[in-house]
């Protein structure tokens, strides 16, 4: 995406004033609650309850001493870090190979398979949870991390084949037939030309897919329910179950829940920005 | 390179293209396909006196006379409202940006930021802020509203459209960044020419942007109205727990609370079905739209 913009003509900057006022009321009530976040996780309770809007003053880093040492946040932060790195591994691998067959080979059913992924992106997980709470209580993989890896694996799979076929899609075709002439097999293709050339789509949809896993609660609610299986998001909630009478430390939790998604948009907006836009644009 | 390895043969080409499909299929079988029989299955089998399961439809009767089921049904109907207002707000913020004021690039970085944020801690801060003594009501009263002042989540008048405003919140910069982004792949010759053709602001973007917007705004509505049904039970189990009493409760919250609360499985599928058909129906609905809409252009 080109990051430039049409300018029109004859616009000065008296006229921008409105524009700017109203960009910067929707700017102020997009980080509020950032702000509100950050603020109340250094404050006090005392200076909390004096002052719910202000800066720290004084400014402590008790709450997150205590986030650390009073909660399982470590553990829980340590267990979303593992599903996360799994379910993405897991996910592109399968995906990737399954997009290559079907942006590259003829073959029956292709269609089909392909729209059956559009499909499946629209089923709500609330409808499966209850069938494989079952699954996972008879083959003993409640409360293991390992559950959720393989739900979110699956999960993450239609989306991600339907953008990965569609970037496959753009490559050059004689590229291809270069590759098969030199006696390349399909399997060489995909591994030393359609991979490496496919790193941008690649990192994008593992930035995305990642802001997925990190952030659900629902799944992580039901197979994860042992204190030390919890990841980060009902981790969470157990955490402000236990503290609701300090709203400091619950805030100081989930600052330190946010932070490294924060850290990902800083470095990486464009990779949200283009991931995201990537699955409209088709 | 040199040729090493004969020519495949011609039956391993035939079912190459499925074993590279095999590793995917699996997952998909396990996690959407085998999860889906099941809950069919067992939305339809009910315990008789004697411990024998037989089939009936007792379990979508009895969700029938639930009066929390047509609430929760309600719920997710309200939540479809905020659709319009959060695509309406996208859209001019993403012409607004598009216009090249000083420091877009800026405000798109922050109006996008809260799409990031995981909705439990959008969920928990908002708490706060929704409170007695939250901010919005604090504005309120500055600017001499008192009597708007609410227990916003506590009222079971205003805890759905609450909610909703949380919603747009969090889900608003999608919006923008995917318009702003069609926008920019526009032609600009055409705008200018409607500048030229002496086309006022508001003439220039219903006439000539909207159409041309058309395909990724249905793309986003679709999109956030699947949302509304399938994706808010973080922001409900974290905000208000389906209360007060069950004035919020929504669809996939009942299920969860059917299915692990009040462990009554057969309800809790019958529920999951009607979500999954009400799902469904959108999507027949919106491709229905889509075939007819391209009938009348060709």
């Amino acid at each position: 995406m080109k990051e430039t913009s049409y300018r029109p003509s004859g616009k000065n900057l008296l006229a921008a004033i409105p524009t700017q006022i109203v960009l910067i009321f929707f700017s102020i009530v997009a980080i509020y609650p950032v702000y509100y976040m950050v603020v109340t996780a250094f404050k006090t309770r005392q200076n909390w309850l004096h002052d719910q809007f202000g800066l720290p003053n004084p400014i402590t880093w008790q709450n997150f001493a205590d986030a650390f040492s009073r909660g399982n946040i470590p553990l829980w932060f340590g267990n979303s870090v593992i599903v996360t790195i799994f379910s993405l591994i897991v996910s592109t691998a399968v995906s990737t190979l399954a997009a290559y067959a079907i942006a590259r080979f003829r073959f029956a059913g292709r269609a089909l398979y392909f729209n059956s992924m559009i499909a499946l992106m629209v089923i709500p997980p609330a409808v499966l949870i209850l069938p494989l709470f079952v699954l996972m209580v008879n083959i003993s993989l409640i409360n293991t991390l390992t559950s959720v890896i393989i739900i979110y694996s699956g999960l993450l799979i239609p989306f991600s084949i339907y953008l990965l076929v569609s970037f496959f899609r753009s490559l050059p075709p004689e590229l291809f037939d270069a590759a098969a002439i030199d006696g390349c097999t399909n399997l060489d293709t995909f591994w030393r030309i359609t991979l490496p050339l496919s790193t941008p789509a690649l990192v994008t949809l593992v930035v995305v897919n990642a802001l997925f896993v990190w952030n659900e609660l629902l799944i992580a609610l039901v197979f994860l329910q042992s204190e030390t299986a919890k990841t980060l998001m009902p981790g969470l909630t157990t955490f402000k179950g236990h503290f609701t009478l300090n709203e400091p430390l619950i805030m100081a939790g989930t600052l330190i829940a946010t932070i490294p998604m924060i850290l990902l948009y800083l470095f990486g907006q464009r990779l949200f920005v283009e991931g995201l836009v990537a699955g409209a644009v088709k | 390179m040199p040729d090493k390895k004969p020519p495949p043969r011609l039956a391993f080409r035939k079912i190459e293209p499925y074993l590279y499909l095999a590793p995917a299929t699996i997952l998909i079988i396990l996690v959407f396909i085998y999860p889906i029989i099941q809950i069919i299955q067992s939305s339809l089998l009910e315990n008789t006196a004697s411990g024998i399961k037989t089939v009936g439809f007792t379990n979508y009767r009895l969700v029938s006379e639930d009066p929390v089921f047509w609430t929760a049904l309600q719920n997710n109907g309200k939540l479809l409202f905020s659709v319009p207002f959060m695509t309406v707000l996208a859209l001019i913020i993403a012409i607004l940006l598009f216009e090249h004021v000083r420091g877009w690039l800026i405000y798109r970085g922050l109006i996008f930021l809260p799409y990031i944020l995981a909705i439990p801690v959008v969920g928990t801060t908002f708490v706060y802020l929704l409170g007695l003594n939250g901010i919005v009501n604090t504005i309120l009263e500055s600017v001499g509203l008192k009597f708007l002042t609410q227990d916003w989540l506590g009222s079971a008048t205003w805890v759905i459209p609450s909610i909703s405003m949380v919603i747009i919140y969090r889900e608003m910069g999608f919006g923008v960044v995917l318009f702003l982004a069609r926008l920019m792949s526009l032609e600009q010759e055409i705008l200018e020419a409607a500048e030229i053709d002496g086309a006022n602001w508001w003439q220039k973007h219903i006439f000539v942007t909207l159409p041309q917007l058309a395909g990724v705004l249905e793309f986003f509505i679709v999109v956030e109205l699947i949302t509304m049904l399938s994706w808010v039970f973080a922001y409900v189990f974290t905000m208000t727990g389906g209360g007060p009493g069950f004035a919020s409760t929504v669809m996939e919250f009942y299920i969860w609370k059917h299915a692990f609360a009040f462990r009554s499985p057969g309800i809790a599928s019958a529920l999951a079905v009607v979500l999954l058909a009400t799902t469904t129906l959108l999507i027949v609905l919106q491709l229905r739209l889509r075939r007819k809409s391209l009938e009348e252009t060709a």
